[in-house]
């Protein structure tokens, strides 16, 4: 089997897989919604303060979603077995490794772009940033995927990895939330935000290439 | 590896096996320690007694003499923790593994020591213990990676897979250092924080920088005998039943 169908059947299967429990899909689109709608409650309805505060009270809990749901990315084939024979098939692991990063963001982060607008509205951010955060949510959404599959291949192993995940990864994410939240302030205050865009861009591009590798190998020695 | 010349690389197959290191690293830091002391003295009496009182921050910039050494430390001790780590994956040598686990700590310790002093520094000169400004954001952030790289390496029971999974790590967020140092800057001109850039002033009177680039090679030693004694420490630990250790004991016993 070429590389390219290797890759494909493991996109296909983790989306087969998650259909399969459709329930837990829509866990962590829920828990995004509530994070967001926790905001006002803890901060005050003041519709300035919302409208001032919309891309980063977004982009916060859109960064928590995605920590959430990242534990699964690996989990389940750890313990059933079958990252073990995906290391051991002869194809190379870090492309196997890309198909299931796309998988996950397939079923975790693009629910994100359909609801992020609505509670955008609901937050009352400008019309004008509306594009804009569409954007940032396309480029950067599976830069936290990538990123985090990074931190959950290093903890795979470990049988409480969830603090200590949340430890290794946030701090990865900083770029990536500075960027993505800046470029919806600007937008909403109707400034230019080529420069942020194409910097989530390159980020991303960057990272397509880079992160596979130490993530095969950070799964190599989990499985160990 | 033919064109390095043959004894330096018997030098380093040498020193990079734990007995050999171990006993370079004993004979090493009385004298280490002795240098790091000298500096300390003379930075200090530089800083605190020769230097002149500034005009207008008083005497209360003194502080710069500790804080911006261990400021720059920890930038430093966590670019070399990537290189170990480096060089831990690729040639998968036990003593890199040593020196980048030693390291951490060290590293942590000083951006520590960094966010406590330029709070101190900040209460009176701008009359606040913190602002969410570029540097000293960067900073805090840079605490957490060492925080992640110690608490991965404690969380692995295996000692050298922990080391490997702390290697990737170390690469990985040495790849962000630089990104977060610049993002964050680029991202408080959007909120036009307050302006803090007292080190990109180029006139720093002489009197003031030559006790300044004291403290920052005294501190550069000083991280050399702490490195050293905690891989003393580390290789010990992660050797206990083999023979060169046995015999390090019947001879201290």
């Amino acid at each position: 089997m070429p590389i390219i169908q290797a890759f494909w059947a493991i996109i296909r299967r983790d989306l087969l897989l998650a259909f399969r429990r459709r329930a837990e899909m829509a866990n962590p689109l829920f828990f995004f919604v509530l994070v967001v709608t926790l905001f006002p409650l803890a901060v005050g309805a003041q519709p300035n303060l919302l409208k001032a505060m919309a891309p980063g009270v977004i982009w916060v809990s859109a960064l928590l979603a995605a920590l959430l749901s990242l534990d699964g990315l690996f989990r389940s084939d750890f313990e059933d077995g079958s990252l073990e024979q995906m290391l051991l098939s002869p194809h190379a692991l870090s492309i196997l490794v890309l198909g299931k990063i796309v998988a996950h963001w397939l079923v975790t982060g693009l629910p994100l772009l359909l609801v992020a607008p609505l509670l955008a509205v609901f937050l009352g951010l400008p019309e004008q940033a509306m594009g804009t955060l569409w954007l940032t949510l396309i480029l950067a959404t599976p830069l936290l995927s990538l990123i985090g599959a990074i931190g959950v291949a290093l903890t795979v192993g470990l049988r409480r990895g969830g603090m200590l995940l949340s430890l290794l990864v946030l701090p990865l994410y900083v770029p990536v939330l500075i960027f993505a939240s800046g470029a919806v302030d600007r937008a909403a205050s109707g400034l230019p935000v080529g420069a942020q865009l194409n910097i989530l861009l390159a980020m991303l591009l960057s990272a397509l290439v880079l992160v596979p590798l130490p993530t095969a190998a950070a799964l190599k020695m989990s499985v160990n | 590896m033919s064109w390095i010349p043959a004894p330096v690389s018997r030098f380093f197959h040498r020193t990079s096996s734990p007995p050999h290191f171990y006993a370079l690293a004993d004979r090493f830091i009385p004298w280490l320690t002795v240098i790091f002391l000298l500096l300390l003295g003379a930075g200090l009496y530089g800083g605190l007694y020769l230097a002149p009182t500034d005009y207008q921050q008083g005497d209360s910039y003194r502080i710069i003499y500790i804080h911006v050494p261990a400021a720059w430390m920890s930038l430093f001790i966590y670019v070399l923790m990537a290189v170990m780590g480096g060089i831990a994956l690729i040639w998968r040598m036990k003593l890199a593994e040593v020196m980048l686990i030693s390291s951490a700590p060290i590293g942590a310790g000083f951006t520590f020591v960094a966010l406590v002093t330029g709070s101190l520094w900040g209460k009176p000169m701008w009359g606040t213990w913190w602002v969410w400004d570029a540097r000293l954001t960067s900073e805090l952030i840079l605490l957490f990676l060492y925080l992640g790289v110690i608490s991965l390496y404690g969380a692995i029971e295996e000692k050298r897979a922990a080391a490997r999974a702390v290697s990737i790590l170390a690469l990985v967020g040495v790849v962000n250092i630089p990104i977060i140092h610049y993002s964050v800057q680029w991202w408080n001109t959007l909120h036009q924080g307050p302006t803090v850039s007292k080190m990109d002033k180029p006139s720093i009177h002489v009197s003031m920088l030559v006790p300044l680039l004291l403290m920052a090679v005294a501190f550069k030693f000083y991280y050399l005998v702490a490195v050293l004694q905690a891989a003393k420490l580390e290789l010990l630990k992660r050797e206990t039943t083999s023979q060169w250790v046995k015999a390090l004991l019947e001879k201290q016993a």
